[in-house]
């Protein structure tokens, strides 16, 4: 069997893709990309840690499925967000993007 | 590492998630990152799997790679003058880069020692060796929804993501709208 360590291992470097993403990319879209594949590296070690440590208590998955549901909320208000920007200044640069820039 | 079926599995499962990981922040045109980023999703779902978590894998190709990548894509779409950029990165990614870095190799050798000090002594691991699905109940699906029913489970947490969900949905609705005037 796959030892823990290297799900772990898989999930860290999803992650730190994922924040390369964030912290690199202009686009607002490829943002909200890179914090998708933060979120399923999380995933990924939720699951992995309920299989190796807890597999008789199903909480690790519900943590997961939560997970999913938070993901799924933050990419559908994100998503409007970035349309509405985008219709009232004709850009997704995240740095154009600075109304409340003081 | 014995090398089986299962090993086998998860390296091509784990390539496909970090590979196209990897491609989704560095690819230039914006449509063929959220293509890859399915492919990732499509990895991380072959990764619950092996997990036996058949619910969640389920779950991932449902809801991630149908509803969210479909949603990504579209937006991609209504924002399409932005789909190319001259510049994709901005002017702090060599920061970025090597905070990634840095960060995986702190987790990296951070996670290694204490994983050992978490894993059950020498009998679980052989007795995962050998039989590594026997621990695991199959019904996964019927227990998820007996805890998340449940008024001492989550039942709790699961009204109030349902009620994020219904705030989430018309929210999107209400900012992402033409205004009729």
């Amino acid at each position: 069997m796959v030892p823990l360590y290297m799900y772990l291992l898989v999930a860290a470097a999803l992650f730190c893709i994922g924040v390369f993403g964030v912290l690199s990319r202009r686009n607002a879209i490829a943002i909200l990309m890179g914090i998708e594949l933060m979120l399923n590296a999380v995933n990924i070690n939720l699951v992995a840690f309920w299989r190796y440590l807890k597999p008789d208590e199903i909480n690790g998955q519900v943590f997961a499925a939560f997970v999913f549901v938070v993901a799924a909320a933050e990419a559908a208000v994100g998503l409007a967000l970035i349309i509405s920007v985008y219709r009232n200044r004709n850009t997704v640069e995240a740095e154009d993007i600075n109304l409340l820039k003081w | 590492m014995e090398f089986t079926y299962e090993t086998v599995a998860f390296f091509i499962f784990a390539l496909t998630t970090l590979g196209s990981g990897i491609m989704v922040v560095t690819d230039e045109n914006l449509f063929h990152a959220s293509l890859y980023l399915l492919f990732s999703l499509f990895g991380v779902s072959g990764l619950f799997v092996l997990l036996v978590a058949p619910f969640l894998a389920a779950v991932q190709v449902l809801v991630y790679m149908g509803a969210i990548g479909i949603l990504i894509i579209f937006a991609i779409m209504l924002t399409r003058g932005m789909m190319k950029m001259d510049q994709v990165y901005n002017s702090q990614r060599v920061a970025a880069a090597v905070v990634a870095v840095l960060l995986f190799i702190a987790l990296a050798v951070t996670l290694t020692p204490i994983v050992d000090e978490l894993e059950f002594g020498e009998d679980l691991n052989a007795e995962l060796a050998e039989d590594p699905v026997a621990d695991v109940t199959y019904e996964t699906v019927n227990e998820l929804g007996k805890v998340i029913t449940d008024r001492n489970g989550f039942v709790l947490p699961f009204e109030v993501a349902s009620l994020l969900l219904t705030a989430a949905m018309i929210g999107a609705i209400v900012v992402a709208r033409e205004d009729e005037a």
